[in-house]
């Protein structure tokens, strides 16, 4: 972004002004677009969305009054939040309880500084990007903790308590799975590491080897529990909590909380697709040699579209899986996860003495396994719903 | 004074005023989230010395993790409503002070330049000259330091153990 | 590179504005009849016994002691990441997996460690 202005100030487009005040303006203009033009209709999209897929996946209609297919739902949810009175209880810390939701929010939306929409659409390519995110969802934790503290309320405490214990449990599974693709790109660099991987399903990391392949699921499923999803989402779990961190709140700082919850979701996504799945990269066609315009809007289409598909699988798997138990929850990071990505690391970083052959070799093998493993799970789920009683074809008006 | 050193005044300044905060609030919790500031800060001083590596790390691993765990041991303790001053602590804590600041009195008088001061380059702070000193000037360290987390985690194991 | 990073600033700036601003526009727009009750901590209803605030279990300090230590890791790791592949073309590859591969395995007699003192067992068995 920086050598697109300074070459909008060499072009003398803001003559007179000082450099500073031109690189100001443009950051905030960034900045903004991508909240409200990008991450806000994104956030309020996927809530929509995830109601009406759960719905489909359990014969009900969901939201769909709203504008056409109820798209709209979430502005209609966000005007009704915002006209909600704001309670803080008596016996709540109101000064942490008003503090907590600035800094969820603030944590999940510095996230999207290095996520790289296209070759060029980035906000800034940061070349520790990838640890950077690391960083700043780390100060999620703080929020939620905050918040559950804050609250003063035992399901509130007991929420954070455990959500907390959560995310920082996960974030070794998904750190040491994010270190393994570092160790192959060679650099921290959101932008690097994709160019380190080529437009081809077997140019992606995700099928570089044995252990990247299953390294990318290692990193979903932490993501996801770093992400409060369901199955891991015993935080805020309805049936024993009421609902974890975000009991007393209400109105818009409540919508916040949720705001960066659904809007993280796509990070989770964002942040896979750059990893394994080769990020915006496009096929080098000729209309693309051309125009850049389209290109940009071609890569842009393709990360966003990988990204989502990964998005709308947390919604399948929240529709699908019941929720685990908090123990099961902590036996299953730390005696399986953690255990499980030490040996993946170590068996990326000893399969990169492979000779280059070998290397070209694995990753079609790999490509041929995850086409096959993509058959039969879609032969299966064919299976099942010719099988399933004719009473689950719902088709509901809509 | 130019505009770095600008940045630098209102970074120290801001910095100060959140390091006291958590020295003198009442309450532990709002200690806790003022460090939770002030580390911040540190991380953009580091980020301004061209050392965004350090800068992040200090995010990650302070802001992040270390605040965690003394939240949790906060919340362990839970120290509200049983805070009573004693006049040896502040015996004490002035001692520790006197002795910091006697520590630090040939650092804030010495004028002179440095010996050999290092350039800071773009990448000084970066990933890869971090890796590179790590792997040939201080491998043993390097290795000493997993020892030594080894050393903690069996420390807190058997300390928990005590728990009744 | 200070670009790269002031854009971080902004986001920052731009997040917490944008959280104060909606409460603002919210603070104008929602009704306000705070009451004893309304504002009571919720308790499913029941009058809520005593604060929160209470001396919680000592097994949340444990498992973020472990993450501490496993993040301490990864931080060293990371850096050393970024150089490996060079590392190898220069032939120093093999030298360097040692040197990891030490470095992860001490940490990993940690882990072992603890899990085998029983530990990383959320419920603890009670010696009966």
């Amino acid at each position: 972004m920086q050598a697109y202005l300074d070459q909008l100030i060499q072009g003398g487009a803001f003559a007179g002004m000082p450099r500073e005040v031109v690189y100001a303006i443009g950051m905030l203009l960034a900045a903004f677009i991508v909240l409200s033009a990008f991450v806000a209709p994104l956030a309020g999209v996927t809530s929509w969305l995830e109601r009406r897929v759960w719905a489909r996946m359990q014969s009900r209609v969901g939201p769909n009054r709203v504008g056409p297919q109820g798209i709209l739902q979430w502005l209609a949810d966000g005007i009704k939040n915002l006209l909600k009175e704001d309670i803080i209880p008596t016996a709540a810390d109101k000064k942490l309880f008003s503090l907590a939701p600035y800094i969820v929010f603030m944590g999940f939306l510095c996230a999207f500084v290095v996520i790289p929409f296209g070759g060029h659409l980035i906000v800034a390519d940061l070349n520790i990007g990838i640890l950077y995110i690391l960083a700043v969802t780390s100060l999620v934790v703080v929020g939620i903790l905050m918040a559950g503290w804050a609250s003063n309320n035992k399901w509130s405490l007991l929420g954070g308590m455990r959500s907390a214990a959560q995310i920082i449990s996960y974030e070794i599974p998904a750190g040491v799975s994010v270190l393994m693709i570092v160790f192959l790109a060679g650099t921290l660099s959101m932008q690097g590491i994709i160019k380190g991987q080529g437009w081809a399903p077997w140019d992606w990391y995700l099928f570089h080897n044995p252990f990247t392949f299953a390294g990318f699921f290692l990193y979903f499923t932490a993501a996801l529990a770093e992400g409060n999803r369901t199955p891991f989402d015993i935080p805020e779990a309805e049936s024993e909590l009421v609902a974890g961190y975000v009991t007393e709140y209400s109105g818009m700082r409540f919508l916040f909380f949720f705001f960066a919850e659904w809007g993280n979701l796509y990070v989770i996504g964002a942040v896979a697709t750059t990893l394994f799945l080769g990020g915006w990269q496009v096929p080098p066609l000729a209309i693309f040699e051309n125009s850049p315009m389209l290109l940009a809007v071609a890569q842009f289409v393709t990360f966003f579209l990988k990204a989502y598909l990964w998005v709308f699988v947390a919604m399948w798997i929240r529709a699908t899986l019941p929720r685990v138990r908090v123990d099961q929850l902590m036996s299953l990071c730390w005696k399986y996860m953690v255990p499980l990505s030490f040996i993946c690391l170590l068996g990326t970083v000893a399969f990169m003495f492979v000779p280059a052959d070998g290397q070209r070799i694995t990753s079609a093998a790999m490509f041929g396994l995850g086409v096959a493993i993509t058959i039969i799970f879609f032969l299966r789920v064919g299976f099942q719903i010719r099988q399933a009683k004719p009473e689950l074809y719902f088709k509901p008006h809509i | 004074m130019n505009g770095a050193q600008v940045g630098f005044f209102i970074l120290a300044g801001l910095l100060i005023v959140s390091s006291l905060w958590v020295v003198f609030q009442r309450n532990v919790v709002h200690s806790a989230m003022a460090l939770v500031a002030a580390l911040f800060l540190v991380a953009i001083l580091f980020l301004t010395l061209n050392a965004p590596m350090v800068g992040v790390l200090q995010i990650l691993v302070y802001a992040g993790a270390i605040m965690v765990l003394f939240l949790f041991v906060i919340m362990f303790l839970n120290p509200i409503g049983l805070e009573q001053r004693r006049r040896l602590w502040w015996g004490f804590g002035a001692l520790a002070g006197l002795l910091l600041a006697g520590a630090l009195v040939p650092v804030l008088t010495n004028g002179d330049a440095p010996r050999d001061p290092v350039v800071a380059t773009e990448l000084f702070g970066g990933p890869e000259e971090l890796a590179r000193s790590l792997f040939t000037d201080f491998v043993l360290p390097f290795e000493i330091a997993s020892i030594l987390l080894l050393v903690a985690i069996v420390g807190a194991v058997v300390l928990a153990k005590r728990e009744p | 590179m200070l670009f790269d990073f002031a854009n971080v600033l902004v986001f920052t700036a731009l997040g917490l504005g944008f959280v104060g601003v909606n409460l603002l526009i919210g603070r104008l727009l929602r009704p306000a009849n705070p009451q004893a009750r309304k504002l009571s901590t919720y308790e499913c209803g029941e009058p809520s016994t005593g604060s929160a605030w209470v001396n919680f279990n000592i097994r949340f300090y444990l498992v973020a002691l472990i993450f501490i230590i496993f993040e301490v890791e990864i931080a060293f790791i990371f850096p050393v990441a970024t150089v490996f592949r060079g590392l190898i073309e220069s032939g120093e590859g093999l030298l360097a997996f040692v040197k990891i591969f030490i470095f992860v395995g001490i940490l990993f007699l940690g882990l072992v460690y603890s899990w085998v003192k029983g530990d990383l067992e959320w419920i603890k068995k009670v010696k009966t």
